[in-house]
């Protein structure tokens, strides 16, 4: 079944051409990789999808229901998760309360039962700190649960964006760039994860440079290249591919 | 575990009632007049605090809101209606048959007939309410020095109407407004023989805005608004509707605002343009400054002490310097607040010792 | 309206408007510097008269308004080395609270010094009823002089930022200020200097309209208000735009006489800011795109 529907998607930031015209989609319980090199529009296909950029033309579908056009906090709470490829913590909060506000979309206290502390809404805030506090044990970082987030270490940061990210069961997890700035002990970790992840039956769409994780864990793989698609296909195929293959090595060859 | 978050509110209950007896044994009770009118500023600057310290939104109109509050309070409690009861006006009948309406004699004896002091409030508020969503809406998409200007715009508008129209009093403001029977025998006013009862209204009004703001920002609401704060992209990703809530929070501060200018209107008997002025604003938001932002209780320490002194004459004709001259060397010094300064940093390094 | 009315009410709209694009262009110089809009900004203007016509009592006029300008800009130095040099990526919330202090000590300052009453310098030529009949209509030579003075200044200050390699070294600060650094210019300095020419335009300014407006302690947050209306309008940042939005509000605000009460006059202003905030904050004549990249 199809989760996630690209069809024709287009962005321009006044006479520069980020995306055009990329159509692609992702079936439910897949692993999706968009690799691409630098300046290949992938972040902001990314942005696109997520809701922080608006389209300039095309359409995008999440489960069957369009999604452009939303603002990114309707599209979270469809079920579309994302991380940062600067990870974006919040300052101030521990590792812990980053994941809490995780659950912002499954849980429902306002600012009147917030106010008065009623009981319901100290029973959902106590699911919500244990919950909160089991996917931090998931990652192998629940240690750290109420050190402030922005004073781990770099990949322990990651772990906690991640957290953050699975902490709305999301139905389509974004990955952007969850390997930036890793060495290749942590980015094995992080492919182990992202596989757990997909076990628990969360589709992922992945944006990567790096092209050991991507072959290894993909799925399907579709390759951007100043902002167009010019490959879609299974990692051996696109490992096999002599576009691909000249876009990376450069067209000494050609 | 729960209870002993409270354990501080209640201290500071206790300290609040022994100050009380404390001018009752050594007979200084007229500072009360002061501390109750401290109080009720209080009231509007940990709303303040709420939206610039957890939302991060600065605002420096709040003087507007709380003039917006009390100035609605005040016409509706003081504006005689027996002339437009004489001439048939229905609305009116249909308020003065519904027991909404109260008369009284006004200090030439003649009587007066004006809106019940209760439906005055709940009007003050409703109004404040659609005044902070008409202007919230709007302002608060901007940010950084857009906010601040938009936001001292507003209140210099609200100031210049105060100022200008004749319902308003024009510079010399609404005088006579009636006491605020609140309960049965407990009465907002500026009698002496109240001062004791509304010193206490005051102060439980103070703690339990207190009690409501603490428990919001323990909330899940209070978690989303702190986010907003850290990174606005971040928090809209994680599926929090940044607009609304600040909106809302903008909102909720105004009501504070205003709560506190129509019991302040009450109290004080009056309301004049200045208490709607941009330098008043401006002292909420240095005193929230001051308490290190993103602190209820520095706010309220702040704001306790400073009005205190400032409403005691203590700064004399350099009442607005002095809050410069903090204001700045805070702003310089000690970015988080008076009251972290060097105690926080004492209790780091102590805790890294042993 | 008669044509004469009509005159009138333009001339006195262009002079008010003249002062309202110098306050503009001091918002912009530093801006463009630093990234601070500073709401100290209208205080200058007062300083500068002010100081002025306390000058004035010993000296010549021309001496005064000459040594009023070099104090001002002093005053204007001090207060970035004191208070602005050596913060740290300080946040902009932490510098609009600096900045509104800073207005606030520098008018109780003069309230203290100057006291509450209304002062004004004299008329540089004839008095108060001297006349030019222009345009058929009279206007005072004063006029005159304040929309000279501020098209010399607005010349001058755009052959400075063309021609002069501080002035270019300023614009290479404001188009990027690490590349700057990287290329040995000194951006310290720079601020420091731009806090010295906005705030010796403004106390210029504050000078020459000193006999019209008079000057009062407190007269710094209006203008300062005005100003940023006409900063937002042109595009922040924009200071050739900012003289056509000046002129614009000034023009506004003289008409609007005629319709609405005088009390009102200042709520027009802040109503066409709030407005301009709603609709276009990137200001008429800025670009949408462009107003995305600034960090405000």
């Amino acid at each position: 079944m199809t989760l996630l529907d690209i069809k024709n998607v287009n962005k321009h930031f006044g006479g520069l051409q980020a995306v055009s015209q990329v159509s692609f989609s992702v079936r439910q319980g897949m692993i999706k990789s968009v690799i691409g090199p630098n300046g290949a529009g992938k972040t902001t296909l990314f942005n696109l999808i997520s809701g922080n950029l608006p389209l300039t033309s095309g359409r995008i579908f999440f489960d069957g229901r369009p999604i452009h056009g939303l603002q990114p906090y309707q599209i979270a709470c469809r079920g579309i998760s994302r991380t940062f490829q600067n990870i974006k913590l919040f300052p101030g909060m521990t590792a812990l309360e980053n994941v809490m506000i995780g659950r912002h979309t499954r849980t429902r206290s306002g600012f009147i039962s917030g106010m008065c502390h009623f009981p319901a809404a100290r029973r959902e805030e106590e699911k919500i700190r244990e919950k909160s506090f089991e996917l931090l044990q998931l990652l192998e970082i629940s240690q750290h649960a109420e050190v402030e987030a922005a004073s781990l270490a770099f990949g322990q940061q990651r772990a906690v964006e991640f957290a953050r990210a699975l902490a709305s069961e999301p139905t389509l997890l974004l990955l952007d760039e969850p390997a930036a700035g890793l060495n290749i002990y942590e980015t094995a970790e992080i492919a182990r994860l992202i596989t757990k992840i997909k076990a628990q039956g969360i589709t992922v769409l992945l944006v990567e440079h790096d092209m050991s994780l991507v072959m290894d864990i993909s799925d399907e793989i579709v390759v951007l290249s100043f902002g167009e698609k010019i490959a879609e296909d299974i990692p051996s195929a696109i490992q096999q591919n002599r576009e691909v293959i000249q876009i990376y090595l450069g067209d000494g060859d050609a | 575990m729960k209870a002993r978050k409270y354990f501080p509110i209640f201290g500071l209950a206790l300290a609040l009632a022994g100050v009380q007896q404390l001018t009752q044994l050594t007979g200084t009770a007229y500072y009360l007049t002061q501390m109750t009118m401290t109080a009720y500023y209080a009231l509007l600057i940990i709303g303040l605090c709420l939206v610039m310290g957890y939302a991060g939104q600065i605002s420096l109109g709040h003087a507007g809101f709380f003039a917006i509050g009390g100035y609605t309070s005040a016409v509706l409690t003081t504006f005689d209606l027996t002339p437009l009861l004489a001439k048939g006006n229905g609305v009116i009948s249909i308020l003065a048959a519904s027991g909404l309406l109260v008369s009284r004699e006004n200090l030439y004896g003649a009587a007066l007939l004006s809106v019940n002091p209760w439906i005055a409030c709940i009007a003050a508020i409703i109004v404040t309410v659609l005044i902070a969503f008409l202007i919230g809406m709007p302002v608060l998409k901007l940010k950084g020095h857009y906010l601040a200007m938009a936001t001292l715009g507003f209140g210099i508008i609200i100031f210049r109407v105060a100022l200008a129209i004749e319902i308003f009093g024009e510079a010399d403001g609404i005088s006579d407004v009636p006491g605020f029977p609140l309960l049965p025998g407990i009465i907002v006013s500026g009698d002496f023989s109240n001062r004791v009862q509304n010193y206490y209204v005051a102060c439980m009004l103070l703690l339990i805005g207190f009690i409501l703001l603490q428990n919001l920002i323990d909330s899940r609401v209070g978690r989303a608004l702190r986010a907003i704060h850290g990174s606005e992209e971040a928090a809209n990703a994680m599926g929090v509707n940044t607009s609304r809530y600040k909106l809302y929070t903008f909102v909720l501060s105004a009501v504070f605002a205003a709560i506190a200018g129509i019991f302040l209107t009450h109290y004080n008997g009056g309301i004049g343009p200045s208490e709607a002025g941009i330098m008043k604003s401006v002292r909420y938001v240095a005193i929230v400054a001051i308490g290190g932002m993103a602190n209820l209780w520095g706010a309220l320490v702040m704001a306790a002490l400073l009005n205190f002194l400032s409403l005691r004459g203590m700064f004399g004709s350099y009442d607005d310097a002095v809050f410069g001259t903090i204001l700045i060397i805070i702003m310089l010094f000690a970015p988080h607040g008076l009251l972290r300064l060097q105690l926080w940093r004492f209790f780091k390094k102590s805790s890294r010792d042993s | 309206m008669t044509s004469q009315l009509f005159f009138q009410y333009l001339f006195a709209g262009i002079t008010y408007g003249s002062i309202y694009a110098i306050v503009a262009i001091g918002f912009n110089i530093i801006y463009n510097t630093t990234g601070i809009i500073n709401f100290a900004q209208g205080e200058f203007v007062m300083l500068g008269g002010m100081i002025a016509i306390s000058l004035h009592t010993l000296l010549p006029l021309p001496l005064a308004i000459g040594l009023s300008v070099i104090i001002t800009m002093i005053i204007g130095a001090l207060i970035e080395i004191i208070f602005i040099r050596w913060l740290k990526n300080p946040s902009v919330l932490r510098m609009i609270i600096i900045t509104i202090g800073l207005s606030i000590l520098i008018r109780e300052a003069a309230l203290h010094i100057w006291g509450e009453g209304v002062r004004s310098l004299p008329y540089f030529n004839g008095n108060e009823i001297s006349t030019l009949r222009i345009l058929g209509t009279n206007i005072s030579p004063q006029v005159l002089w304040v929309i000279g003075v501020c098209s010399v200044i607005v010349a001058l200050l755009s052959l400075f930022f063309k021609f002069t390699s501080l002035g270019q070294e300023m614009r290479a600060c404001a188009a990027n200020r690490l590349a700057a650094t990287l290329c040995g210019i000194s951006t310290k300095n720079m601020v420091t200097f731009s806090f010295m020419l906005s705030a010796g335009i403004g106390a210029l300014a504050g000078c020459v309209v000193s006999p019209i407006t008079y000057t009062q302690y407190d007269g710094g947050t209006p203008l300062a208000i005005k100003g940023f209306t006409v900063a937002v309008l042109g595009g922040l940042g924009n200071s050739m735009a900012a003289v056509i939005a000046g002129i614009l509000l000034g023009i506004i605000e003289s008409f609007s006489v005629s319709i609405v009460p005088l009390a009102f006059q200042d709520a027009i202003s802040i109503a066409l800011l709030l407005t301009i905030l709603f609709v276009r904050p990137h200001g008429l004549f800025g670009s949408k795109e462009a107003a995305g990249l600034k960090e405000f």
